[in-house]
């Protein structure tokens, strides 16, 4: 059974048919691009007309998000910027503190209980770097704990109640991570992973587990649809036999809309269980799910300052920041994936770890030769145009984070870096002139998923105070498409199964409203998305 | 949870340091039920001859002492194995390559009924300037030097006198007042690191340490003193103690249980029921009696 569908438009993303008006689809898959006419051949077919007014592109491609996406909605948005949840209500920016203790009272009152309720989202570097307070969310309750995320990821606020859980609402609690106020208790913030996690879970705070509740992938999929995206990196699961399951069971829905990828996390296992459990689970790989790309995670975040700068380090003299893993072990994982031919995306935030991943690639390679890797350094927001062809030389690619510019570009400029290397910062017309393959990213939920956003802060470099920040650093439009299609599925080894609209591939698409490549470059964030095709089925945004 | 609290060593230090081997070492000699948490189990860190029993989640070994691995979720992994092995004497807590020792004892505010005793660091004489000298991990070589309570430099037999010497001048320049201890196969006195020091109440003679590095002597302040003053005095005076434990009278009844692990200091309220008297612990090298006399009456252990 062929449906041809009829567009206003097919930017196809290949070279040589890169506009067409019809696209033939069958078994979920593209028979080819074209005229009307071209396309009758084939056989019995249906014409599809839903199209004739919009634009198709190949379905967007994440490289880098996190489905937990998904489920951060259960709790409270109260960031800075406005944001759409999966059910495509916008929720304004939080701007205040009144604002917060509105929306989470707000939040408290329509979901009364006992347990933890959960903020995330919220910057208050944006708000002069007011410091919220634990009275401020007493305003809240003060008899259920209340949990705020900030932004960053690496702090948390907390109101009394939630203190008095972690046994901490006492005088004489020395650690760095605790502010105390002028009584001598805690001011009301948390800050560090070693003291964030562990109250997570004194509290209830559990995402692992809500990973695993049926379900748990749906509001992030009907995120996708909304975005245009068709497939998409899950960047770092904490895989088991029961996260494989749910993954499987959750994707597996008949009208589930996206390719999920999920990268399984180095940590937890060694590297011998690493690559037997990724032996074992590969062969499960559906449609709608597909194992067999790990991630590891070399450093912190540079607005944590935790990222792994080389020098001269922060601006601001903070110490370096934090090794994730040891050189010896992310070496060890390289020489295994490199003789297994299993993909690695590594996370290197800051220039040094960029360095060090770029030199145990080279060792490993040394020893295990490989023509087509496709190593994959996530972020590299940092690296310097000497990385960047060395990166080129070992064949390695890379994922920019184009939207940190965007929500951090202001404050790496002022606090963490300064102008010099604010400018430089997720380098794309450095990587695209070197010739290295890249993608550009949102790293979702840390800024909201959307490749045509992430597409118009690659081609602007606009911060979020709308200066322009390394002018040299901008590509082109066409660049930008490229990155948030075929850019993506070469970095994650899928460009020959998606990224573009040629025959033999899945039948995704982006269904737009308008024409990016006519539309002002300032304008490409505004384009409406109707919604994608995936496998051929068609998943309306306003009805998802 | 009733009782006092449990206490938790955090043993840390670059790879290859000898973290694995101090632990063998100190579940066959301590005489304690120790719970030892290690990062992943990657490849066994328990020695073969001691396991009697193993599954996913916990190696037993003997002695009544246990084995788990803590991941991403040490807080919960901790709280697990109070549960799952009571009775347990002094839980060691084995850090990642990488991990900043002191970050992890901070996780432990969390946890009622633990207390954090001490960081020991383990240094690889053959191998810790070499490791230092690697740009990548200089700062977080001597970041974990500086969480050090006690810095064990090990495998002290396995380099050139000279060598070792170099070494010592070099930790010394890197953590000046840091208490340095050296072994050769992880072998060092249970008693130093864990303060497992049989207090003059237990009634028993106490065997003194077959480590010839070591003297101890017990002290007996005159008077009731006031323990944190004394606490500090041993730790950060100039008195080269690695350790001391004890009981002494408050000024106003009661008595303070003090605990010393290198420079690190606690004092906790006791009741009335224990013989004061703090044993303390000292390097040879270092130690000198004479100057803790000044504290109080000093008697042989």
């Amino acid at each position: 059974m062929t449906t041809i569908f009829e567009a206003r438009k097919i930017l196809t993303m290949s070279a040589t048919r890169p506009v067409a008006t019809h696209v033939a689809v069958r078994d979920g898959k593209i028979l080819g691009a074209g005229t009307l006419e071209e396309l009758e051949r084939w056989d019995d077919y249906t014409l599809d007309t839903t199209f004739a007014d919009k634009v198709l592109m190949p379905g967007l491609v994440e490289g880098h998000a996190h489905s937990f996406e998904g489920l951060t909605w259960d709790d409270t948005y109260v960031g800075w910027f406005d944001r759409r949840d999966p059910d495509g209500k916008t929720w304004d920016g939080v701007q205040t503190i009144d604002a917060l203790v509105d929306r989470m009272s707000a939040s408290n009152a329509a979901n009364p209980g006992t347990d933890v309720l959960v903020g995330w989202g919220l910057d208050p570097i944006y708000m002069e770097n007011t410091r919220v307070t634990r009275q401020d969310l007493d305003r809240i309750s003060t008899d259920r704990p209340i949990l705020i995320v900030h932004a960053s990821g690496h702090m948390y606020s907390l109101n009394s109640r939630a203190f008095e859980m972690l046994n901490m609402l006492k005088p004489g609690m020395n650690a760095e991570g605790i502010p105390l106020a002028d009584d001598g208790l805690p001011m009301g913030e948390l800050r560090g992973l070693e003291l964030m996690v562990p109250a997570s879970v004194k509290l209830g705070y559990d995402r692992m587990s809500r990973q695993q509740t049926p379900g748990a992938m749906d509001a992030f999929a009907r995120l996708c649809v909304r975005a245009g995206v068709t497939t998409c990196a899950d960047l770092a699961r904490m895989l088991d036999d029961d996260q494989v399951a749910a993954l499987l069971r959750d994707t597996g829905a008949p009208d589930y809309p996206v390719c999920i990828v999920p990268y399984m996390h180095i940590n937890g296992r060694t590297t011998d269980d690493l690559f037997a459990f990724l032996e074992k689970i590969i062969p499960q790989s559906t449609d709608r799910c597909r194992f067999g790309a790990i991630k590891a995670h070399a450093d912190g975040s540079i607005q944590g300052f935790t990222g792994r700068l080389n020098w001269p380090y922060y601006q601001n003299g903070a110490p370096n920041g934090m090794w994730y893993v040891t050189p010896e072990k992310l070496g060890e994982v390289y020489e295994r994936a490199l003789q297994a031919g299993i993909l690695v995306h590594t996370h290197t935030n800051g220039d040094e770890a960029s360095q060090l991943a770029i030199e145990l690639t080279e060792a490993a390679l040394k020893k295990h030769p490989s023509f087509d890797h496709r190593f994959t350094l996530q972020h590299c927001q940092m690296a310097t145009p000497a990385q960047f062809r060395k990166i080129k030389a070992l064949g390695m690619c890379v994922n920019l984070f184009a939207n940190h510019h965007y929500f951090w570009g202001d404050e790496h400029y002022k606090y963490t870096v300064g102008p010099e290397r604010a400018e430089r910062m997720n380098a794309c017309r450095t990587a695209l002139d070197t010739g290295v393959p890249m993608a550009i990213h949102s790293d979702a939920p840390v800024t909201p998923l959307g490749p045509l956003f992430t597409a118009w802060a690659a081609v602007t470099r606009r911060t979020a105070s709308n200066r322009v920040q390394g002018t040299g650093e901008r590509i082109t439009v066409d660049e930008a498409l490229s990155a948030i299609t075929l850019g993506a599925a070469f970095t994650m080894g899928m460009d020959h199964l998606v990224g573009s609209i040629e025959a033999g591939k899945r039948a995704d698409f982006c269904v737009l409203g308008d024409d990016p490549t006519d539309v002002a470059p300032e304008a490409l964030k505004d384009i409406p998305i109707w919604g994608t095709v995936q496998g051929g089925r068609l998943f309306a945004a306003e009805t998802i | 949870m009733t009782g006092p609290a449990l206490p938790v060593t955090v043993i840390g230090g670059y790879l290859g340091a000898g973290k694995t081997t101090l632990v063998n070492h100190l579940l066959r000699s301590s005489g304690l039920r120790l719970a030892v948490m290690v990062n992943e189990f990657g490849a066994l860190p328990i020695d073969r001859d001691l396991i009697e029993a193993e599954d996913e989640a916990l190696i037993s070994i003997s002695g009544g002492c246990v084995c788990c691995e803590y991941g991403d979720d040490m807080v919960s992994a901790l709280m697990k194995i109070t549960e799952m092995a009571p009775g347990l004497d002094h839980i060691l807590l084995e850090s990642s390559g990488v991990a900043i020792p002191g970050s992890i004892m901070a996780s432990l505010l969390f946890l009622d009924g633990l207390r954090g005793d001490g960081v020991v660091v383990m240094a690889d004489a053959a191998g810790i300037r070499e490791t230092a000298a690697n740009s990548y991990l200089t700062d977080t070589i001597q970041r974990q030097l500086d969480d050090a309570d006690i810095v064990v430099l090990n495998k002290a037999d396995l380099v050139a006198p000279e060598d070792l010497a170099a070494t010592r001048t070099w930790l010394r320049d890197h953590v000046p007042g840091t208490r340095i201890v050296e072994a050769e196969h992880g072998k060092v006195s249970p008693q130093v690191l864990l303060g497992a020091i049989p207090l003059p109440r237990q009634g028993h003679k106490v065997t003194g340490h077959a480590d010839a590095l070591f003297q101890s002597r017990v002290l007996h302040p005159a008077e009731p003193v006031d323990a944190i003053v004394l606490a500090r005095g041993l730790a950060e005076g100039d008195l080269g103690l690695v350790r001391a434990k004890g009981y002494v009278p408050k000024p106003g009844g009661g008595m303070s249980l003090i605990q010393v692990v290198g420079s690190r200091w606690t004092v906790e309220d006791a009741g009335d029921s224990h013989a004061p008297g703090i044993v303390c612990i000292g390097l040879k090298a270092t130690f000198d009696p004479a100057q803790l006399e000044r504290l109080g009456q000093l008697d042989p252990v």
